[in-house]
C-alpha cells in the first residue's frame, strides 16, 4: 500500500498546485486586461445620466464594492476568503440574487446531465472499438467512417440537428429547458416525469458525440494490441480466443482511462455549448447570460467551478487509474 | 522525401480526406470569383428567405409573352393555393361522411379533388358538426370550384394616366409565359438568406475561408510554442525541463476551453478580430504538442548521431535543426492538423457563446451558426441557415482528422490495416 500512497500523495500535490494556478488565473486574466470593468458597468448604469458627479460617485461606490481601489495582492486575498466562504458577490443580471445562489441552482443539472452522458458514451464507445477491432472486415469498413464522421460533428450541431429532428418535426421530445416551463421545482411523480422528458435530447446527443470519438480511439488501440507479440504467442500455446480478448480489452483500455482524464476538459466545454441549444438550466446556460449580459462577477464564478469540476474529475479519474494499471499496483509491491 | 510523400499518398485514408479538404479549399477561392461582391451586403429585407430562384415581378410583366397551354396548369395552380389548413379540413370531410381515407395521400392534388367532387354535398349534415364549420366547407367547395375552372382567369395590372386615374394597361391571362431569361431581374439563391436577408450560400463560403485561417493560425501557434518548448524541454533537460514540464503539467489539467472564455471575454467584443480570436486559440492549445515533441526528443536525445553533430562541434541550433527535427516532423505534422481542426471548432463555441469575433467585419462559421441559433432559425424550419454551416464545420474536422489518420498508419506500422 506504501507505494500506492505515494502515488496518490503525489497527484494530490498535483492537484493542490493545478487549483492554485487555476485560481490564480481565473483572478489575474480579467485583471490584466486594459479593460476596466467597473469603468464599464458604471458606463451601463448611468445609461443617459450626464452629471459627472453623480456618474463619478457610482463609480466609487463600485469600486468600493469590488474593491478595484486596493492593491492586487490585498484584492486576491479578499478573492480567496470570499470564494472560500462560497460568497462570490451578488450578480449584476439578476440582481439581486446572488452568484452563488444562481451556481448553487445550475450546478445539480449539469452535473447530472454530463456525468452519466460522457460515461454511458465513453463506455458504449469502448465496446464498440474494441468490437470493430476484433470483427474488422464488414463491421470496420461500415463502422468506422461512420464513428469517424460523427466523432466530427460538434456537439452543439448534434444538439441542433436531434432537436429539429425529435424535438421539432417527430415531436417526441420537449425542445427546451429542463423541466416544463409551467412548472415549479418540487417533488411529485408529474416534475420527475417532465424533467426525463427533458433530459432525453441533451443526454443522448452528448452520448452519441462521445460515442464516434472513443470508438475511433479504442478501435486504434485494441488493433495495436491485437498485433502484439504476447497475442501471437497465447495463440500459438492454444489459448482460447476468448480469453486472449479478455487481455486485449483490458491492455486497451488503459490510455482510454488516460484519455478520458486528458479530453474531460474538452468534453465538458463541448457539452456545456450544448446545453445552450436547449436552453438546459445548467451552468452553460448561466454562463452564456452572463456573457450576453456582461454579468462580470457570474462569469469569473462559472469559469471558476467549471475548472473545479473538471480538476476533480481528472484526479479521480487519475486515482482509478493508479488502482487499475498493473504498472502502479506492481510499484505498491516494491 | 519523395517515397515517403509516395507513401503517404498510398493511404486510402489519406487520399479521401486531402480530397475532401482539397475540394473545400477549391470551393473557397472559386466559388466568389462566379459570383463575386460583399458577403456580409444585404440583399433581403426581412429574415430567412427559403433558397430557390426568386424572379422579379414586375420585370416579368414586361418581359415578352408567350402562350402555351399546358394540360396540368389548373391543377398545379390550384394545388399550390390549396393552403396545408384547407387539406386537412378536406380530410375531416371525408372522415366526417365516412368516406376511405386510409390510402389518401393529401400531396396529390388530383386525387383529392376528385374525392371531394365525389364526397361533398352542400345539403349533407354530418352528425356532431357545427353550422359555422358547415359553412365553411360551403365557402371552400366554392373557391376550389371557382380556381378550378381554369380557363379565362386573368388578372389585369393598372398603372395611374396623367390624371392620376388608374388605367388598365395590361391583362395578364392564365395561359402567358414569360421565359426566365427574357426576365430582368433573376436572383438564385441555392440556400435562401440568412436572418438579416444575407445570400447564404456566399456568407457561408466566405466563412469558411475566414474559419480555416482561423484554424491555420491557432495551429501555427500552438504548434509552434509547443514544438519550440517541447524541443528545449526535451534537448536541453535539467532544469529547464522542469520549469517547462511543471507549466505544461498545469496547463493541461486546466481545461483550455475555460482560459479561452476568460481571456477573450476580458479583452472585449472591440478588440476581438478574427485573427487575435485565432492566436488566443493558439495560445490555449499548445500543451498536448509539447508534450509529445518532448517525449519524441528525449527518446532522440542520445543517438549515435546526435552524439557525432555533439562531438563534430555543432551548435545547438543546428542540431535541432538537422539531426532531431526530421525525426519528429511527421508528428508535428500530425499535431498541426489536429490544432487546426480544434481551433475551428473552438472558434464555434467561442462564437456560440457570444465570445467570437467581432460580428460587422468577417462572418465566420460560429458567428453564422450564433445568429441562427439567436433567431431560433432551428425551431421555425429554416434549416438552410444552420445546417449547411454544421456540414461545413463536420466535413473540415472530418478531412483533416482522415488525413491524421492515414499519416498515423504511414508512420506506426503496427496501426496498418
Amino acid at each position: 500500500m506504501k507505494g500506492y500512497r505515494k502515488y496518490f500523495g503525489k497527484k494530490l500535490l498535483w492537484f493542490v498546485i493545478t487549483f492554485i494556478v487555476a485560481v490564480i488565473l481565473n483572478f489575474i486574466l480579467p485583471r490584466l486586461m486594459p479593460a476596466d470593468p467597473v469603468a464599464s458597468i458604471t458606463g451601463k448604469l448611468a445609461g443617459g445620466n450626464s452629471d459627472a458627479s453623480a456618474v463619478a460617485e457610482i463609480y466609487k461606490r463600485y469600486q468600493k464594492e469590488f474593491g478595484t481601489d486596493l492593491p492586487m495582492i490585498q484584492q486576491f486575498f479578499r478573492f480567496c476568503k470570499n470564494a472560500i466562504h462560497g460568497n462570490f458577490g451578488l450578480s449584476f443580471s439578476q440582481y439581486p440574487r446572488s452568484v452563488s445562489n444562481i451556481i448553487a441552482s445550475s450546478i445539480g443539472w449539469t452535473i447530472a446531465l454530463q456525468l452519466p452522458a460522457i460515461l454511458v458514451g465513453w463506455l458504449l464507445g469502448n465496446i464498440l472499438g474494441a468490437l470493430a477491432a476484433y470483427i474488422r472486415k464488414g463491421y470496420d469498413k461500415v463502422l468506422l467512417p461512420i464513428a469517424l464522421f460523427l466523432g466530427n460533428v460538434p456537439a452543439f450541431g448534434m444538439a441542433v440537428i436531434m432537436l429539429v429532428i425529435f424535438g421539432v418535426y417527430l415531436k417526441i421530445a420537449p425542445i427546451s429547458g429542463g423541466y416544463a416551463f409551467d412548472m415549479i421545482p418540487h417533488l411529485s411523480w408529474n416534475f420527475i416525469k417532465s424533467v426525463i422528458s427533458h433530459y432525453q435530447l441533451p443526454f443522448w446527443s452528448i452520448v452519441i458525440i462521445s460515442i464516434g470519438g472513443q470508438a475511433v480511439g479504442m478501435r486504434s488501440m485494441s488493433i495495436y494490441e491485437l498485433n502484439a507479440d504476447y497475442v501471437k504467442y497465447s495463440r500459438f500455446l492454444g489459448i482460447k480466443d476468448r480469453k486472449i480478448v479478455g487481455y486485449v480489452f483490458r491492455n486497451a483500455m488503459l490510455p482510454q482511462v488516460t484519455g478520458l482524464a486528458m479530453s474531460i476538459g474538452t468534453m465538458i466545454g463541448g457539452a456545456l455549448v450544448a446545453e445552450i441549444i436547449f436552453s438546459y438550466p445548467g451552468l452553460g446556460s448561466t454562463m452564456y447570460s452572463a456573457v450576453t449580459s456582461a454579468d462580470y462577477p457570474l462569469i469569473s464564478a462559472t469559469t471558476l467551478i467549471i475548472t473545479i469540476m473538471v480538476l476533480v474529475m481528472t484526479f479521480l479519474l487519475d486515482i482509478i487509474y493508479g488502482f487499475i494499471d498493473p504498472r502502479v499496483k506492481a510499484a505498491q509491491f516494491e | 522525401m519523395k517515397n515517403t510523400l509516395r507513401q503517404v499518398f498510398h493511404s486510402s485514408k489519406f487520399v479521401a480526406g486531402f480530397i475532401i479538404f482539397v475540394a473545400i479549399l477549391l470551393t473557397m477561392f472559386i466559388y466568389p470569383l462566379i459570383n463575386p461582391g460583399n458577403p456580409l451586403q444585404q440583399i433581403g429585407v426581412g429574415t430567412f428567405a427559403k433558397p430557390g430562384t426568386y424572379v422579379s415581378l414586375y420585370d416579368a410583366t414586361k418581359a415578352p409573352v408567350s402562350t402555351f397551354r399546358l394540360p396540368d396548369a389548373a391543377e398545379k395552380r390550384l394545388g399550390s393555393s390549396l393552403s396545408e389548413e384547407d387539406k386537412v379540413a378536406m380530410v375531416e370531410w371525408f372522415e366526417a361522411v365516412g368516406a376511405d381515407i386510409s390510402d389518401l395521400d393529401t400531396n396529390d392534388t388530383e386525387k383529392m379533388l376528385e374525392m371531394w367532387d365525389e364526397y361533398y354535398d352542400p345539403s349533407a349534415k354530418p352528425k356532431g358538426m357545427i353550422r359555422a364549420k358547415i359553412l365553411y366547407y360551403g365557402r371552400l367547395d366554392k373557391s376550389l370550384k371557382e380556381m378550378g375552372n381554369g380557363d379565362g382567369d386573368s388578372i389585369s395590372i393598372a398603372e395611374p394616366n396623367e390624371e392620376g386615374v388608374l388605367e388598365e394597361t395590361k391583362k395578364i391571362l392564365d395561359t402567358d409565359y414569360v421565359n426566365t431569361k427574357e426576365v430582368a431581374n433573376v436572383k438564385t439563391l441555392p440556400l435562401g438568406t440568412d436572418n438579416f436577408g444575407r445570400d447564404v450560400l456566399k456568407e457561408l463560403v466566405s466563412a469558411t475561408g475566414t474559419s480555416i485561417r482561423i484554424g491555420l493560425i491557432a495551429g501555427i501557434v500552438a504548434t509552434l510554442i509547443g514544438l519550440t518548448l517541447g524541443l528545449l524541454a526535451g534537448y536541453v533537460g535539467g532544469f529547464l525541463d522542469d520549469i517547462i514540464m511543471f507549466v505544461t503539467n498545469i496547463f493541461t489539467v486546466i481545461p483550455g476551453f475555460v482560459l479561452l472564455i476568460l481571456i477573450s471575454y476580458s479583452i472585449g467584443q472591440e478588440q476581438r478580430g478574427a485573427a487575435v480570436v485565432a492566436i488566443v486559440i493558439g495560445f490555449t492549445s499548445w500543451t498536448w504538442t509539447a508534450r509529445s515533441v518532448r517525449s519524441q526528443v528525449i527518446s532522440l536525445r542520445n543517438r549515435d548521431h546526435v552524439n557525432l553533430s555533439k562531438l563534430s562541434g555543432h551548435s545547438l541550433v543546428r542540431i535541432v535543426l538537422t539531426d532531431i527535427l526530421p525525426y519528429i516532423a511527421s508528428y508535428v505534422v500530425m499535431a498541426f492538423i489536429l490544432q487546426v481542426s480544434s481551433g475551428i471548432l473552438s472558434e464555434a463555441q467561442l462564437s456560440l457563446l457570444g465570445l467570437g469575433p467581432k460580428t460587422t467585419e468577417v462572418p465566420t462559421l460560429g458567428l453564422m451558426m450564433n445568429w441562427a441559433m439567436l433567431y431560433s432559425a432551428h425551431t421555425n424550419g429554416s434549416w438552410w441557415a444552420y445546417f449547411p454551416v454544421i456540414l461545413t464545420i463536420t466535413l473540415i474536422s472530418f478531412s483533416l482528422n482522415l488525413m491524421n489518420t492515414g499519416l498515423d498508419q504511414v508512420f506506426n506500422p503496427t496501426l496498418r490495416d
